[in-house]
């Protein structure tokens, strides 16, 4: 950007010039008939603060939408709530990107200008600014009282004297000091607070380098969520991941070759219901030979396995069950859990066993698991009022049929397909623990055990730490640039033609220039020149 | 053992009624100090309005239209009044008390005090009218502001007491980790700050208009003539900016241990939620209001305006997205 953040224009422009290390105005260009003329007037304009400051509000203006509209990255079924609401609405708003709005192109485009403008005015700049570094302080201003602030003395020492101790003076307070002989007498430029351009140059960088790793992570880094139960374990490959999200350029190679075991999952409860803590606690080992470890997986405290982390962001019931079919069989026993979807804060839950291997028909049960279940007395409904399992009960509903896994399309192992199955019972059946149900027909269920699930995602984003350290550098460059105060002050002594041809007493001038803060700089310059002189010239 | 929920709140309600006594004192001492100023102003616009006035009068609307304030007699010179100084007294001890109520919260509830809405907006007040003291101890600010400053704090905690009240409670698992600390600590730092800052631009405003309405000869009707008691427009200006300098690394700072936490409790760093969007809106409009300042054609009302809009964009990031929309950050504790 063109102009220096949060630097206010308060001294006269001619002085103003001397301190910044801004670009000059670049002068109207001389009429040429060259092709390039519209192409760089164009590039002058993308690149002027004015173009910046749009983009910014541009940029501001376009995440509104993201944040009043349903994301579909941040929640699918939320989003097919408003389709289902806006039935006419949607598709329109689903066309131009609006449920998705951060990865649209307009929001790319917008900015993707910003980034482009900023590039375009930060490489000058720093090339600027790299000279700058370089140059010495300018030479002292032949009046130096026409300076915003300045004051002058006579002493007995010689110029030399004077501009030495003087020079002393400015380095303490961290002055780039510069010395000169001139006709005029000795004289010393100096100047600090060049960390202000440093910091804000630094800023924008790392804004750069922050996009860069936000895009570094978005194309090599992975994402994916497991379903774990209790007792059950899972290893790091594609195909065991219920829901995965590779970023465009991640190779499967790149996976962690990690494994962990669910060993038992706690969730504790105020008693009003709210949780309070989550626990998994998760053997884990690195690769196939790797030592097995514990660890206890929690909110705030993922499990990290080399570039790898694994949080815990879900978890639910597991009721187990006994299923026999008609003939006798077992066909379902207590080692395979049924999970159970929650549908609400105290864990009332949907659940569906699917038993192709029953004889001589299918089975099938769909159910309501409540962990602390209770009846309301007018309606009947079964509910639960509390999410721990104090009570636990199912309701189950029995089926026989074709449970559909034999047509080889994909189905949901969550979701039961009732074309083509029969009720065994029109009546829903409640059990409780322990308790079990003789089917009509034979066959039976018993309700043997509660185990829990929980979800883990698992994800890789090599841009991570490039990111962290970005934002770092820019809240370093944000606090030099606002608060480094830039300075400037120059000493002149020179002597005074004495009596009968000897030199006489030596006067010293000082002047100073400040760009920001000019109230405080007055004060400051002053206790810098009554350090500068002996304490009986002091007013 | 005393019930210290209880405490916390009845000390609460003390820190409003001291910051409304305050601000009346803040009223008195500006009353008083704002005919101070219009006389002394006098001199100088006097010379400066009346050559306009004919001009005016000759091609623009009649010159009878034409209103100058009326100008009471210019009192004796030095401090008149103690309102002022009392009104100073009462803010600093409404901020004891106000700290007191805080502490008492955190000790009733064994947590940082900041873990729901109501706690959130108490401490932002707080922040703002620390930051008011501190800008006033260090000449940033003047006393004349004091009553337009005031105001939106005791309305502000009034509503905060009343319509967000919750009772001391454990958090929720999401909110147990030491960022909590760091990140809504900074966060409700900069937030106070920024609001504060957002009056002060709203002041400039209701300055500059005074000025250039009296520049040009026009009639200056309520509430642009409670500016006559404000500080110069300039000053104002440079106290915005010097409030938001100073909390927008903050903010900055708040958005990246956000970030630092996101990652350890949610498993990714930024995932655009709503909050994290409002975040960011006012991330970007302070940062355009800080270009802004520095480029010709966007300083002063400009400037100022941004300066307003952040500060919306603020309440909205933490009023709006708490309460209307649904998200991740939902620990507003609010039923609704």
């Amino acid at each position: 950007m063109t102009t220096t953040t949060g630097m206010a224009t308060e001294t006269p422009p001619d002085l103003d010039a001397s301190l910044s290390t801004q670009p000059a105005p670049v002068a109207p260009p001389v009429p040429s008939r060259s092709p390039l003329v519209p192409l760089r007037r164009s590039w002058r304009q993308l690149t002027s603060m004015r173009t910046a400051l749009l983009l910014l509000f541009l940029l501001a203006l376009a995440a509104v939408p993201g944040s009043f509209l349903p994301q579909r990255p941040v929640s699918p079924q939320r989003v097919s709530a408003y389709f289902a609401k806006h039935r006419a609405l949607a598709p329109l708003l689903d066309r131009v990107g609006g449920f998705d709005v951060f990865a649209s192109p307009w929001f790319a485009a917008i900015y993707l200008a910003l980034f482009v403008s900023l590039v375009g005015c930060l490489v000058p700049r720093i090339r600027l600014h790299a000279k700058a570094l370089r140059t010495p302080p300018p030479k002292v201003p032949a009046n130096l009282s026409r300076l915003p602030v300045a004051d002058r003395w006579e002493v007995d020492a010689t110029p030399e004297e004077v501009v030495d101790a003087a020079r002393r003076t400015l380095k303490k307070s961290r002055y780039r000091v510069v010395r000169r002989s001139t006709a005029r007498g000795a004289e010393l430029s100096a100047e600090k607070g060049y960390l202000r351009e440093t910091g804000n140059l630094l800023f924008h960088v790392c804004l750069v380098l922050l996009l860069v790793g936000i895009a570094w992570g978005a194309m090599y880094g992975f994402k994916g969520t497991v379903l774990v139960k209790e007792g059950k374990g899972f290893a790091n490959a594609n195909f065991n991941y219920d829901d995965r999200k590779p970023g465009r350029l991640f190779h499967e190679s790149s996976l962690v070759p990690l494994q962990f075991t669910l060993n038992d999952f706690r969730a504790t409860y105020a008693p009003d219901g709210k949780a309070s803590t989550f626990d998994a606690d998760v053997t884990w080992s690195n690769g196939a030979d790797g030592a097995a470890r514990r660890y206890d997986v929690r909110v705030n405290h993922p499990l990290e396995v080399g570039a790898a982390k694994v949080y815990l962001i879900g978890h639910g019931y597991a009721p187990e069950f006994v299923v026999r079919d008609p003939q006798g069989r077992v066909v379902l026993d207590r080692s395979e859990s049924v999970v159970c979807l929650p549908q609400d804060a105290a864990f009332t839950s949907t659940c569906v066993l699917k038993l192709p291997d029953a004889l001589p028909r299918q089975m099938a049960f769909e159910g309501i698991f409540t962990p602390s279940t209770v009846q309301d007395p007018t309606t009947g409904r079964v509910g639960s009022n509390f999410p721990a399992a104090r009570n636990p009960g199912v309701t189950l509903l029995a089926y026989t049929g074709d449970v559909g896994l034999d047509s080889g399309l994909a189905t949901s192992v969550y979701r039961l397909d009732k074309s083509r199955l029969t009720l065994r019972d029109p009546a829903a059946h409640e059990l409780f623990l322990g308790e079990a149900w003789q089917l009509p027909g034979g066959g039976s269920i018993a309700f043997v055990g509660v185990k829990e699930w929980a979800t883990f995602q698992v994800t890789q984003d090599p841009g991570k730490l490039l990111a962290l350290l970005a934002g770092s550098g820019m809240v370093i460059g944000l606090v030099l640039s606002l608060f480094v105060r830039r300075r400037r002050v120059w000493v002149r002594a020179s002597t005074l033609a004495g009596g009968d041809g000897r030199p006489g007493r030596t006067v010293v001038e000082v002047g100073g220039l400040a760009r920001t803060d000019t109230e405080r700089f007055a004060e400051e310059f002053s206790s810098l020149a009554d350090r500068m002189r002996p304490e009986e010239t002091r007013a | 053992m005393p019930d210290l929920g209880q405490l916390s709140d009845t000390l609460l309600f003390a820190a409003v009624v001291l910051y409304a006594l305050a601000m009346l004192g803040f009223a008195g001492d500006q009353a008083t100090s704002r005919a101070r100023r219009v006389s002394a102003e006098t001199v100088v616009r006097g010379a400066v309005v009346a050559p306009r006035r004919v001009l005016v009068g000759a091609g623009g609307p009649a010159a009878d239209e034409v209103v100058v304030p009326p100008l009471p007699p210019a009192p004796a010179k030095g401090r008149k009044g103690f309102a002022g100084p009392i009104a100073v007294a009462l803010t600093l001890v409404g901020v004891a008390v106000h700290v007191g109520s805080v502490l008492a919260r955190g000790f009733a509830a064994h947590r940082v005090p900041w873990g729901n809405m109501y706690e959130f907006s108490s401490m932002v007040a707080l922040a703002a009218v620390a930051v008011f003291l501190v800008c006033l101890w260090r000449g940033k600010l003047e006393r004349s502001m004091g009553a337009f400053i005031m105001l939106p704090v005791v309305c502000y905690l009034g509503l905060a007491g009343t319509v967000l009240y919750t009772k001391a409670g454990p958090l929720v698992p999401a909110l147990n980790s030491y960022w909590i600390k760091i990140h809504v600590a900074a966060a409700i730092l900069a937030s106070g700050a920024f609001l504060l800052s957002g009056v002060v631009a709203l002041l400039y405003l209701l300055r500059e208009r005074f000025d250039s309405r009296l520049a040009e000869g026009l009639e200056v009707r309520f509430p642009t003539t409670l500016a006559a008691a404000l500080p110069a427009a300039q000053g104002l200006d440079r106290a915005a900016y010097a409030v938001i300098a100073f909390a927008f690394p903050i903010w900055t700072f708040a958005i990246i241990a956000g970030a630092i936490w996101a990652e350890s409790a949610w498993g990714r760093y930024w995932g655009w939620d709503p909050k994290e969007t409002w975040s960011f809106i006012t991330w970007v409009l302070y940062a355009g209001y800080l270009h802004a300042r520095s480029t010709a054609g966007w300083k002063g009302r400009k400037a100022a305006w941004i300066a307003v809009a952040a500060a919306l964009a603020l309440i909205v990031d933490y009023y709006v997205v708490n309460i209307f929309v649904v998200g991740i950050h939902s620990y507003a504790g609010v039923k609704q």
